[in-house]
């Protein structure tokens, strides 16, 4: 990221092309940096809760207590109360993977030595909505049938002519809103972060190595930025997290809501 | 929002440099990373579903179990500790009452006791005062008959020395002693004294 900007004089801003970082080769399917982290974070999280679910107590110790903690959070506070407690318990592994799966990939954008956030690559939100997307029209499709499921999508006792447009509309956002935005938003966020990041970074760094006489001093604010934003991330990590499974529970709690 | 304008014309500008994917609109999904996302996701998916999740929902259910489990048996703890008490509390009342019964009981005795005791030392004095009287009453009896024996004699005896012989052949006179003794018998009658009954000669 660097080295453009101490070879230019000129500053360069941050921009679309920091986000392409391939390790090994080129092309369609070269291996990428996020590539690297994703699977590592996979790898990390499969690892830390088959040993941290090892040897469970009924009264639990420290490290038990923060898994419950945020275990808890996705199983009661998302899953049982949006879903609902007769049909939440199928969807907790989905639940709880996406979340832990999404937070620490974000929080890989501020954390030393990655600092590069996953998701801002879209096709890792993309993977993920893919599978929220499947598993709600699967189960959607499974409780009523593809006809009911079809005939669920329009709400009863409308006039006979707005049935085809609504029709329509809600099956443009089941098929394709739902998956996009969900896919977006995360890949949006963490994209944006970065970008913002990487803009007070460079732009300190530059003022500090280019700068003419008072204006290396910019260069105080524009990490103070930097570090702010970086906390500011931290936030952003969790809140997308947060919000991925949010609307992911939504989207299968409609599954199980038998009026609009 | 300059910077952005020129970070957008910068990647126009770079657009021949690199490879399609570096220029490409970051919208556009690598394959590679697509693919690599969905195995990650698949592959930790299946971890926590076989393991994580179950063991973590066998903990919970155990908890629940333990919890409800503990507040059975604090429940039917209670329930011992209170019929226990409420035995103690009857048997206390029991024990109470038997004691009063007990004392009652004892009192009465005792006064029962005093009474018999008191009526059998009041017949004991009784009798015993009386016996004292009877045998004061005998040895009185006893010493007047013996006096009155004495004082004929004695009052014959005496008086014949003092009048002679005359005595003994003058009826007139007899009649003198028998008056004399009705008078000392009237007089020891009066006033109970049989000590009193002294011979008027009784220095001899």
């Amino acid at each position: 990221m660097t080295t453009e900007v101490s070879a230019a004089e000129e500053f360069v801003p941050p921009s679309a092309p920091d986000f392409w970082q391939p390790l090994v080769g080129d092309g369609a399917f070269a291996l990428t940096r996020t590539m690297v982290v994703m699977v590592l974070v996979s790898i990390g999280l499969a690892v830390a809760m088959m040993a941290m679910t090892r040897r469970l107590s009924v009264v639990p110790g420290r490290g038990q207590f923060r898994l419950e903690g945020v275990y808890g959070l996705v199983r009661n506070s998302i899953g049982r109360d949006i879903i609902g407690s007769a049909h939440f318990k199928p969807y907790i592994p989905l639940l709880f993977t996406l979340f832990t799966l999404i937070l620490v990939n974000n929080l890989m954008g501020i954390i030393p030595p990655v600092q590069f956030p996953t998701m801002s690559r879209i096709g890792f939100p993309l993977a993920l909505a893919l599978g929220v997307y499947l598993v709600y029209l699967v189960a959607g499709v499974r409780r009523r049938g593809l006809g009911g499921f079809l005939k669920n999508l329009v709400p009863s006792g409308l006039p006979l002519f707005v049935v085809p447009v609504v029709f329509l509309l809600e099956l443009v956002t089941f098929l394709i809103t739902r998956p996009v935005t969900l896919t977006l938003r995360l890949f949006g966020n963490m994209f944006a972060g970065h970008i913002l990041l990487l803009l007070f970074a460079l732009g300190g760094e530059y003022f500090l190595l280019h700068g003419e006489g008072l204006l290396r001093v910019i260069s105080i604010p524009a990490f103070a930025m930097f570090m702010l934003f970086t906390a500011f991330e931290i936030l952003i990590a969790f809140l997308q997290a947060y919000v991925f499974i949010l609307l992911a529970s939504i989207y299968i709690a409609e599954v199980y809501a038998d009026d609009h | 929002m300059g910077t952005i304008d020129n970070a957008a014309g910068v990647l126009a500008a770079e657009g021949g440099e690199g490879g399609f994917w570096q220029d490409a609109y970051p919208v556009i999904p690598h394959p590679g990373e697509l693919i690599v996302g969905i195995i990650s996701f698949a592959v930790l998916y299946f971890v926590y579903k076989r393991f994580v999740v179950p063991r973590l929902e066998a903990m919970l259910a155990e908890r629940q179990r333990t919890i409800e489990g503990g507040i059975e048996r604090a429940e039917a703890m209670q329930a011992e500790a209170k019929a226990a008490l409420e035995q103690y509390r009857a048997q206390l009342a029991e024990a109470r009452n038997e004691a009063a019964q007990i004392r009652d009981a004892a009192r009465a005795e005792g006064q029962q006791i005093i009474e018999e005791l008191r009526a059998q030392a009041q017949e004991e004095s009784a009798r015993i005062v009386a016996r004292g009287e009877e045998q004061i009453a005998a040895a009185r009896q006893q010493v007047v008959n013996e006096l009155r024996g004495q004082i004929g004699t004695l009052a014959v005896d005496l008086a014949g020395r003092v009048v002679g012989e005359s005595l003994a052949d003058d009826a007139r006179r007899q009649g003198t002693v028998d008056r004399f003794l009705d008078q000392l018998d009237g007089m020891s009658a009066t006033d109970g004294r049989g000590g009193a009954v002294t011979v008027p000669g009784g220095n001899r």
